[in-house]
């Protein structure tokens, strides 16, 4: 029970990280960001070659890892997305998904399609007990992270002027413009933090499930989406909100109901909780205007 | 000429569509008579169709009523597995295959219209991006029930079980059907493509008729304003409901013919990738463009067949090749640079005149 619950807590914490980038693209650009969940793939992979190829230390890979997601980020958003500024939604998802099939299958050209065991990058650290449950380092490690991102983030878009000039567009981008505002900067700089929380998931993901292949990223991309969905999209605590209990109802689906069954489950809450509750948990209600 | 000029426009193009659909026909049914045609395009014709007939049926979702699906193939699969089990089912009491084929098809798109129905009345209610992701959910729902699903027949008639084949309690001259994630087993493939061509002809009727019909003045009215609409007396749940059941109707009975085109069919092919796949092929033929629907949805089923030479790069190019169009076909800069181009030609036009 406490093992499971920990374990969903820890999943739920790596869910609730790609949402937060899923949810921060959303608020300023109003699109669905398809290619996110690849993002973190390639996160994944360039972690993976420097350690295991290059022989770089853990802490370094992930900065690596951070540096080329975030850089991709920007091109990512400044070839496909910027162009569509002003296109239809559908258009814009269209080119998402555009973009994802190119990562994924780029990736395939790169890295072949054999699967890559992931290096266990916190094997020298010590897992602790807990009432007789030993908690694995990772899962410590997802955790805090996720803590860390969550109080960074928050300050950030609340202290910072390129955070406060984020909820500034999120809210209205015409009238941020007028206040001279630097929308597409802007809208960049989301990219950016964005893909680099991805390439954090990316290496918390394959530390946690060890393998590594071009379509890693897809489920767990749907399923964060899910979450940010869940949480209320737009929403930085919705988001973690939504990914921690996305993951707790996964990982108890599938120790008491059904494995097979158990991603059937989490999309039935989700169903559940939107007939409700439109927006999500923590979702602001925009009212319509003729 | 002043006989063509009186019918109406969208009567051509509805002609236009069945033309195109009955030449497409019989220039196969050439080419195989002169025995030009490859083996690995014969064993596409089928799935062609399949996805033109899915890629028409998420348009009058997509396109006519204005609500993006990411579920379709979902209904898909339903379609499938209830035309297979039917299929095999009636098997002893239906000799002729063409009937049989009709069965399943028929079953499988009511089967698939139900769905629509339960999954429909919820997800209408909700808008834009917040109904896509429902969509998505159902349809990774119905991919997820159906990997549990075992169904079997013997002399005592069909039986269901989610947990195993040994559960279904078989008699001794009993078999399975579906068989969990290892989908549907030793299915006796009865479709043809001239089986598939006629469903094709009727689903376009069906749509064309629905579209141009003051149902479907509804539906588009509810798509450019649902506020405006509904102030007009429109009931918009109730339209939108229709252009969905009838959509997902659609999907099941595409999903019969491409399921009866294989010996085996596991529900992990009708993925999120796959209904992404259709989505793809409306958004490149035209938003609510049923021709465009039917010509992108035929030449990108055949196009990786066509870059097999490009093995490894065909998705890759696949992927730039539709991130290039997006941006070509909504890009302001490159819409003005466009229109520029024409007017310049239709000036030139007007003076060597």
């Amino acid at each position: 029970m406490l093992a499971n619950l920990i374990n969903g807590i820890s999943l739920g914490s790596v869910y609730a990280i790609i949402a937060l980038g899923y949810t921060m693209v959303y608020g300023i650009a109003k699109m669905l960001n398809f290619a996110h969940g690849d993002v973190i793939m390639v996160g994944g992979y360039v972690a993976f070659c420097s350690i295991s190829y290059l022989g770089w230390p853990p802490a370094l890979a992930v900065l690596a890892s951070v540096f080329v997601c975030t850089i991709l980020g920007i091109v990512i958003e400044g070839l496909a997305y910027k162009p569509l500024r002003n296109a239809t939604s559908l258009a814009v998802l269209i080119t998402a998904i555009g973009v994802s099939y190119f990562l994924q299958n780029a990736a395939l050209l790169i890295w072949t399609s054999n699967t890559k065991v992931f290096p266990n990058v916190f094997a020298n650290l010590p897992a602790i007990q807990l009432g007789g449950t030993q908690i694995a380092p990772v899962t410590i490690i997802t955790v805090l992270a996720n803590i860390i991102i969550m109080v960074a983030l928050t300050l950030f878009t609340s202290k910072t002027k390129m955070g406060k000039a984020m909820r500034a567009v999120s809210e209205d981008k015409g009238a941020a413009t007028l206040m001279g505002i630097n929308v597409n900067r802007t809208i960049s700089m989301t990219f950016a933090i964005g893909s680099g929380l991805a390439a954090i998931a990316g290496v918390l993901l394959c530390s946690a499930y060890p393998t590594l292949m071009p379509t890693t990223g897809a489920m767990p991309g749907i399923k964060a989406f899910t979450a940010a969905v869940f949480g209320g999209i737009g929403s930085i605590p919705g988001a973690m909100l939504g990914g921690v209990l996305l993951g707790v109802i996964e990982i108890f689906g599938k120790a008491y109901v059904s494995t097979q069954l158990s991603d059937a489950i989490v999309f039935a809450v989700l169903i559940i909780v939107l007939l409700v509750k439109p927006t999500g948990l923590l979702g602001r209600k925009i009212r319509e205007k003729v | 000429m002043n006989f063509l000029k009186k019918i109406k426009k969208h009567t051509k193009v509805s002609f236009l569509n069945y033309g195109i659909v009955i030449a497409f026909y019989f220039i196969i049914q050439a080419v195989a008579v002169s025995g030009h045609l490859t083996n690995s395009l014969k064993g596409q014709l089928i799935p062609i169709v399949s996805y033109v007939i899915m890629a028409l049926a998420l348009n009058l979702v997509v396109g006519i009523s204005g609500e993006l699906s990411l579920g379709h193939a979902g209904f898909m699969s339903v379609g499938a597995f209830s035309g297979v089990v039917v299929s095999m089912s009636l098997a002893g009491s239906i000799p002729s295959t063409g009937l049989r084929l009709l069965c399943a098809i028929v079953v499988g798109a009511l089967l698939a219209g139900i769905a629509g129905v339960i999954i429909g009345i919820p997800v209408l209610r909700l808008n834009g991006d917040y109904l896509a992701i429902v969509t998505l959910a159902f349809g990774e729902i119905i991919k997820n029930v159906l990997n549990c699903l075992y169904v079997g027949v013997d002399g005592a008639g069909l039986h269901m079980s989610f947990k195993d084949t040994a559960s279904l309690n078989l008699a001794a001259d009993g078999k399975i059907l579906i068989n969990g994630p290892m989908g549907a087993t030793g299915v006796t493939k009865l479709s043809t493509f001239m089986a598939g061509t006629i469903l094709l002809i009727v689903v376009l009727v069906i749509i064309q008729n629905l579209v141009n019909s003051r149902t479907g003045l509804a539906i588009m009215a509810i798509r450019d304003n649902r506020i405006a609409a509904e102030a007009s007396g429109v009931p918009v749940t109730k339209h939108k409901l229709i252009a969905f059941v009838t959509s997902a109707a659609i999907a099941g009975a595409a999903g019969a013919l491409y399921a009866l085109n294989y010996s085996t069919i596991a529900p992990k092919k009708f993925d999120f990738n796959t209904s992404i796949l259709v989505l793809v092929f409306v958004v490149l033929g035209g938003i609510g463009n049923m021709t465009g629907s039917i010509i992108a949805a035929a030449l990108l089923t055949i196009l990786p067949e066509l870059l097999r030479k490009f093995a490894d790069y065909r998705m890759l190019i696949y992927a730039i090749v539709l991130i290039v169009v997006m941006i070509a076909t909504n890009n302001e800069k490159v819409r003005r640079f466009i229109a520029d181009l024409k007017k310049k030609k239709k000036q030139e036009d007007a003076k060597n005149e």
